[in-house]
């Protein structure tokens, strides 16, 4: 019986496998071409969740306002975009580690409705760059 | 000198494995490719030096805001009041969604904010304002 079976598959017929390369290579380039390698990137942020609120310690926020004209001020003081990174760098460290070991630091950020997005972005990122990690968006005033 | 006996031995490269070094780069390929769905709306979007790149495409969602305020999530012009309903049942397919802002720099923050109320609203709370490597 097993010999009988034996023999039927040995008369199958072989799939012709040469062209087989070029066939991958076509799907392949087709991928490699379609594939778009520009990745999305940005900045990264976590909205406020609705009712979450808790009290922190006045000494550890810093407020930085952004004024329709692009014109900073960081907890009262003015301040040029270049540098809002050396005083907030300045403030996360006098205020030292929270027991996650993160800065204790809340920067909380402030615009007006007509501020640009461009401005608030390159404070962003130059309270970023200073080291802060706790970020706020406060909503601006009507 | 007899250097030419030494050189006989012809060496080729072996071809029989090729196929499946090929299949291999081509699997690849076929799981990264993401196929881009949507073609959005034209922004300038700001440069930023902390720019970071998003882990994987599968779980982004997109949202532009262009000069003329108008706002677009899946090639559709929205109004403010779409975006709660249309972001809430993203979230609901997927809860590790972010959404990448694509917002023109020329924007004000106060459209934004308000995108921004209506994210809190539909609780995806994962954003990420797209920028340009500085």
């Amino acid at each position: 019986m097993s010999s009988m079976i034996k023999r039927r598959v040995r008369g199958g017929a072989d799939i012709p496998t040469g062209s087989l390369p070029d066939i991958v290579f076509m799907l392949l380039i087709f991928f490699l071409v379609t594939t778009t390698i520009d990745m999305d990137k940005g900045i990264p942020m976590v909205l406020p969740d609705r009712g979450g609120e808790f009290k922190v310690s006045p000494e550890n926020i810093s407020n930085v306002l952004i004024n329709s004209a692009g014109q900073v001020l960081i907890d009262d003081e003015p301040a040029e975009i270049s540098q809002i990174r050396d005083v907030i760098r300045g403030k996360v460290e006098s205020r030292g580690l929270d027991t996650d070991g993160k800065p204790k630091l809340i920067v909380s950020i402030k615009t007006e409705r007509s501020t640009s997005y461009n401005d608030y972005i390159q404070v962003l990122d130059e309270v970023k760059r200073a080291g802060a990690t706790k970020i706020s968006i406060a909503e601006p005033e009507k | 000198m007899d250097f030419g006996k030494k050189s006989k031995p012809t060496a080729g490269i072996p071809t029989a494995s090729l196929p499946d070094i090929i299949f291999m780069l081509l699997i690849f390929f076929m799981v990264v490719t993401v196929f881009k769905e949507f073609r959005g709306l034209p922004v300038l979007t700001p440069a930023a030096r902390t720019t970071e790149k998003l882990e994987t495409k599968r779980n982004v969602a997109y949202l532009w805001v262009d000069k003329q305020q108008r706002i677009s999530i899946d090639d559709k012009i929205v109004t403010l009041e779409d975006i709660e309903p249309i972001m809430a049942e993203k979230f609901s397919q997927n809860r590790r969604i972010v959404i990448s802002m694509k917002i023109d720099r020329d924007v004000e923050m106060g459209r934004v904010t308000d995108i921004q109320e209506k994210l809190r609203d539909a609780y995806t709370l994962r954003v990420s304002y797209a920028t340009r490597f500085k």
